[in-house]
């Protein structure tokens, strides 16, 4: 870089620091407030008195005996069983990645080998796809799921969030099987195997960090999603997503906003986990639709 | 590759989309041109010492039965969709012909269910995404100009609001702007207005759900024109200093043409993300003041009477809105594809 060229001016500096600063307050204050809180009883956290409450914790002190409490923790995974949708939340999300990267990589793969004009139209119909309120979808599934007595479980709801992550898995995946060049199968199959074979043994191994990428997305929109899984599952089988808006009902008990509180920082907490590790591949994921598309 | 194979690689990935996407929303249609069943009436004569009286009263044994049986219920062509509820013809009709001005007519027309939550929608599909590309692109920009070993803890704290669920990102907010939460209770301090509360008016509603909206995406576009910032060509960035071109003038007319093809893909994610706003409604409790398309398909659904004509019908009306919402993309696509075939 030419650094005479790229000089600035200190105030621009400043007012570009002083930018980015104020944007990360504002992306990152929020979830370290609540995580601080949530650690306090609630007239500390809402408290009608003064904020500063909230830090200090008078009250916490008062009505436990120590400033940090895990009295909301307990609340909601003991007592409200909230474990259980954790454990839910785990199986549909599992479930859901598996099943959505083994039939994307088959489709993405076609999809990027296959030179003829109706292989872009099925990636514009999954465009179209994409674009579908997913509230809308399950309003066309509520009726015939209740007469073929598939609501309520587990396995529906697995295979409808991979029917709706498909388009998405799709695009992605193709562009990334572009990115590998189509003399690597074509050798292969020229050694002699079938066009199976080379995808199996020569393409998915050099595909890793793509399928890797994608998996993250889909994982997201899984556990993300509330529309889908808080219409589609009965109340023993709910995951954590629609759990925390149900606990919102039975806030108006002193106390039970905790429940919710420590509920939701608890679903937070492997998101949290996911961008410290994955950073990477996620910031290559939202731009790998942006270049190719 | 042979049409055979595709068709075998395909399958599983087709099948799961025509199953779960599509027939759905003929389900959808099929749904929106049936009613619920009436309830079944019957006469019954009782006979007292003084003769008899004539009583009509509900068969709830035969409606139950009748509702199992075809749980569709009966056929009422467009009845639900110019019903009060949804397109409001007769309502319309007469809101325009006995109101003087503009200003009632919209009035009374806001009143409509189906009209509020398309206002909102719309009013925050185009509010919420030109804001979000001027926030990305400036929070990118600034980015760009911090020194390398702070960028990755930067993006870190930046994808947060993106990352996190939607639910549960609204509902931290909303707990913040709680009339005792630090946001609710400081605004309270500064204003010195101990009954102002961001919950109990409507247009302090809107603005919370708009400022939510901005919030969660704009990381999205910061990402996105972050990674092209670090493609814009060198040369063309010192030929038009050399030409004398302000710093505004190179972000001006280099940077932004070169970004110009990451605007539209940003636009379009937005625009179908941001007309399917749901969760935020839910998480800030805010459907007193504002709903959204999805919003009254959603409580439609719930509830001990299940509308299922009523939500395909509000469905319907939402398809054909994200059909028109696509309509510019999908041609100016079918044109590239044709340009670059010929």
């Amino acid at each position: 870089m030419a650094a005479a060229a790229h000089r600035k001016s200190t105030g621009l500096i400043v007012l570009s620091t002083g930018f980015v600063i104020l944007w990360l307050i504002l992306a990152a204050f929020p979830f370290l407030w609540t995580l601080w809180g949530s650690f306090k009883v609630q007239g500390d956290f809402f408290s009608r008195a003064d904020w500063m409450n909230a830090i200090r914790g008078p009250l916490t002190l008062e009505e436990t005996g120590a400033r940090f409490t895990g009295q909301g923790y307990w609340g909601a995974w003991i007592e409200s069983g909230f474990w259980r949708n954790v454990l839910n939340t785990g199986i549909v999300v599992m479930a859901t990645v598996v099943i959505s990267l083994t039939l994307g990589t088959l489709g993405g793969y076609a999809l990027a080998r296959s030179g003829y004009r109706y292989a872009f139209w099925l990636l514009m119909i999954a465009l179209v796809f994409r674009a579908m309120p997913h509230i809308t979808l399950v309003s066309g599934y509520l009726l015939p799921f209740f007469e073929w007595n598939l609501w309520g479980h587990l396995p529906t709801t697995i295979i409808v969030l991979v029917a709706i992550n498909q388009p998405f898995t799709l695009w992605m995946l193709h562009s990334f099987f572009l990115n590998i060049p189509k003399d690597l199968d074509e050798s292969a199959m020229v050694d002699g195997c079938t066009r199976f074979q080379s995808f199996r043994l020569v393409i998915m191994p050099v595909m890793w960090p793509g399928v890797i990428t994608t998996g993250l997305f889909s994982f997201l929109l899984a556990y993300n999603d509330f529309a889908v899984t808080a219409m589609l599952l009965s109340q023993e089988n709910q995951t954590m997503v629609p759990r925390i808006a149900s606990f919102l009902g039975s806030t108006q008990q002193e106390g039970n906003v905790m429940f919710a509180v420590a509920a939701v920082v608890s679903a937070t907490a492997p998101l949290f986990v996911l961008i410290l590790f994955f950073q990477r591949q996620i910031v290559s994921g939202l731009t790998a639709g942006a270049v190719k598309g | 590759m042979p049409h055979r194979t595709f068709f075998w690689f395909i399958l599983p990935s087709l099948t799961a989309m025509i199953l779960f996407i599509a027939l759905p929303i003929v389900s959808v249609v099929i749904q929106s041109l049936h009613v619920e069943h009436e309830q079944v009436l019957e006469v019954v004569e009782t006979c007292g010492p003084f003769g008899c009286t004539e009583e009509t009263r509900v068969d709830t044994e035969a409606t139950r039965a009748l509702r199992e049986a075809e749980p569709l219920g009966r056929f009422n062509g467009l009845g639900t969709y110019v019903n009060r509820a949804h397109l409001a013809t007769e309502e319309l009709a007469t809101a325009w012909a006995e109101s003087d001005t503009w200003g009632a007519f919209g009035g009374r027309v806001m009143n409509l269910p189906f009209y509020k939550a398309l206002a909102f929608t719309l009013a925050y599909t185009f509010l919420v995404t030109p804001l979000v590309l001027v926030l990305g692109l400036a929070i990118a920009l600034g980015v760009n100009g911090l020194p390398q070993r702070l960028r990755g803890v930067t993006i870190f704290f930046s994808l947060l609001p993106m990352i996190v669920t939607p639910l549960i990102g609204s509902l931290v907010l909303f707990w913040m702007i709680d009339a005792d939460g630090i946001i609710g209770a400081t605004l309270q301090l500064l204003f010195d207005d101990p009954d102002l509360s961001l919950k109990a008016s409507p247009t302090l509603t809107w603005l919370t759900l708009f400022v939510y909206g901005v919030w969660h995406s704009a990381p999205f576009a910061f990402i996105v024109f972050y990674a092209g910032l670090q493609t814009v060509p060198e040369e063309t960035l010192e030929a038009a200093m050399i030409d004398g071109a302000s710093r505004w003038e190179r972000v001006r007319y280099v940077v932004i043409p070169h970004l110009m093809p990451l605007v539209v893909f940003i636009t379009l994610i937005q625009l179908m993300d941001n007309f399917r706003v749901f969760e935020p409604i839910v998480g800030f409790q805010a459907q007193a003041s504002a709903t959204s398309l999805s919003y009254i398909i959603y409580s439609d659904l719930r509830g001990d009477t299940q509308q299922f004509g009523s939500a395909a019908a509000t469905s319907v009306l939402t398809i054909l809105g994200v059909a028109i919402l696509l309509t510019p993309v999908l041609i100016r696509t079918w044109r590239d594809f044709n340009r670059k075939r010929v």
